[in-house]
């Protein structure tokens, strides 16, 4: 029916087939090399003016808006701090020598924390994921635990362990586990099919499927959910710490931080307040942000989004 | 005692078969018959391919030769053991390299650690890319997609390979290429292939044998054997006068369901 359809082809007939196999190769090297093609890494320039220049202009904005309020006395100096002023108190902080005993305090129960959830979370994710009846049964109690606030099951946790540091392990498991476990079972869910029936094919039956295929395949959605499960870590760890001060518990930022509202030192708060926000930023930036844009571009799902 | 060994190991003379398949979706009250009462033999070294027109239960079949899905009835054998399945998309691991790809589909066959790296590259070269050992799969092009999804298929040492309609989404020269390269590794392997296809031209191009399938419940309708001489070509006169002959004769099967 069709025949004219195709016979102007772009190839020369090949008579002879000695030649035939070379020709292949010929035709599908240089096939190769028209469709594939590079990608270029962005120069460092683009990325300063691109990705470093603007949070940076925006939180100069935000000093000299604040500087013009302090200047203008919108407020009592001691409600409302100068820049300087809260410079100055971590300046303090500094020489004290404090600052870094605090901040290790803190970072080291979140870590730790963080830790201990992926441990709990990874399994109930995965449980939850591929077991109809667990999913079932906890799927729809999982994702409501998410939309507590943490700092409520601070009292719960105070009546129960008491001011201890199980109190404040209680309060940022129960709320960093919800979420690394949802962001496994989303990340197994969006697992296109196909992949999970051709490592079938392969033999990847049963845990080694799990294994080979699974895993792998929703590493996105779980890397995004360690990413949120930190975040959550972090912020019920504040909870916890600002609620549950105790000197037995050792000084952490969210004991600081009541310390100084105590003390009326409102330029101490606020310094407080921008630690707990380096140290949270700091993490995502430094520890999570990379491993998802590598997990990302491995895959080719960064490119289309320049 | 040879005469003895001979007689004592059965004589293999398929490499798949299907004994009166049939399969149907739903329940056995509404169900909806894909395939019908279907009776094929594939043998050892044989290259066939199954035409039909979309939605005729072509994939579907392959999905239960595969062992994918169990049929409503009837029986499936593969002596061989677990056929290799390569799908219309290429189905490649795109969190794992071309090489790394093959390497885990000769780790779970259970090829030993250190040869697993020299057998990818040799099934590389094998398709003709011996040098895409490290590139990830969004880093290929179409065809060399295909063509490393075809390596990873031959790194499952099965005695039986199946191809789900594996070209559809080339263009024709890239098309035309891997055709020829199928055909190469097919000659210097003792390869069963199943192909599935609705290109007609595409199917006697390839095939020893090609199998017309109807739509609805999906039926063997008619049998070529093709003793066209290999290398073929697709634009052959050998290759158009079958081609056409087959065409009318699923254009039939098409528009018998226009009376319905
Ligand atoms: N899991 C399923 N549940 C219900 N119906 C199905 C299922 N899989 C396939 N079908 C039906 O079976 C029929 C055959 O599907 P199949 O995918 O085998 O067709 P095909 O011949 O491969 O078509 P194409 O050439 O378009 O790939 C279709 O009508 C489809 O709707
Ligand atoms: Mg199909």
């Amino acid at each position: 029916m069709s025949s004219t359809e195709l016979t102007s082809t772009a190839l020369e007939p090949a008579e002879t087939t000695a030649d035939s196999s070379s020709d292949v190769s010929d035709i599908s090297a240089g096939l190769d090399a028209l469709e594939t093609q590079t990608v270029e890494r962005t120069p460092l320039v683009r990325v300063f003016t691109g990705k470093v220049l603007p949070p940076l202009i925006a939180i100069a904005l935000v000093l000299v808006v604040w500087q013009l309020a302090y200047s203008a006395h919108l407020k009592r100096p001691d409600l409302l701090p100068s820049p300087l002023d809260v410079w100055n108190s971590l300046h303090d902080q500094w020489l004290q020598g404090t600052i870094l005993s605090v901040i290790w305090t803190s970072l080291s129960r979140g870590v730790l924390g963080f830790l201990i959830s992926v441990l709990i979370g990874t399994p109930i994710g995965l449980l939850v994921a591929r077991v109809k009846p667990v999913r079932a049964a906890i799927g729809p109690i999982l994702s409501g635990l998410q939309s507590i606030p943490s700092v409520a099951w601070v009292p719960a946790a105070v009546i129960w362990f008491g001011l201890s540091n199980a109190t404040i392990y209680a309060v940022v498991l129960l709320g960093a586990v919800p979420s690394i476990a949802n962001g496994l079972v989303a990340g197994v869910d969006q697992v296109q099919p196909i992949y999970l029936r051709a490592g079938r094919t392969l033999g990847a039956t049963g845990l080694r499927g799990v294994r080979h295929v699974l895993l792998p395949a929703a590493l996105p959605g779980y890397v995004a959910g360690l990413k949120q499960g930190w975040a959550f870590s972090w912020r019920s760890l504040m909870a916890a710490e600002l609620i549950a001060s105790s000197p037995a518990l050792g000084l952490g930022l969210g004991a600081q931080l009541e310390f100084s509202r105590e003390n009326l030192d409102m330029p101490g708060v606020l310094a407080t307040i921008i630690l707990i926000l380096l140290v949270g930023i700091g993490i995502e930036l430094l520890i999570f942000n990379p491993i998802e844009r590598r997990v990302l571009r491995s895959r080719g799902l960064l490119t289309a989004r320049r | 005692m040879t005469a003895l060994l001979t007689e004592a190991t059965p004589v293999v003379d398929t490499a798949v078969r299907l004994d009166h398949v049939t399969k149907s979706f739903g329940r056995s009250s509404a169900a909806h018959v894909v395939l019908d009462d279907i009776s094929l033999n594939v043998a050892p070294g044989e290259f066939v391919c199954l035409l039909g027109a979309s939605g005729c239960g072509k994939s579907t079949l392959l999905n239960l030769v595969a062992g994918l899905d169990q049929p409503t009835s009837g029986s499936i054998e593969v002596p061989g053991g677990r056929a290799a399945l390569m799908f219309q998309e290429h189905a490649l691991f795109p969190w794992l390299t071309a090489g790394q790809n093959i390497e885990l589909a000769l780790r779970l066959r259970g090829v030993p650690r250190g040869e697993r790296r020299a057998e990818a590259q040799r099934l590389l070269e094998l398709v003709r890319l011996g040098g895409a050992h490290g590139k990830r799969v969004h880093e290929l092009s179409g065809g060399m997609r295909q063509r490393v999804a075809m390596a990873r298929a031959l790194a499952q040492d099965a005695k039986v390979l199946l191809m789900d309609e594996p070209f559809a989404a080339l263009d024709a020269i890239t098309r035309d290429v891997l055709h020829e390269e199928l055909i190469q590794i097919w000659n210097e392997t003792e390869l069963s292939v199943l192909f599935v296809t609705h290109n007609v031209r595409e199917a006697v191009r390839l095939a020893q044998r090609v199998v017309l399938l109807s739509s609805r419940p999906g039926r063997i309708a008619q049998e070529w054997a093709i003793d066209l001489p290999q290398p073929r070509r697709i634009e052959s006169a050998g290759v158009a006068d079958l081609a056409v002959e087959i065409t009318d004769k699923l254009r039939g099967e098409i528009r018998r369901h226009v009376q319905h």
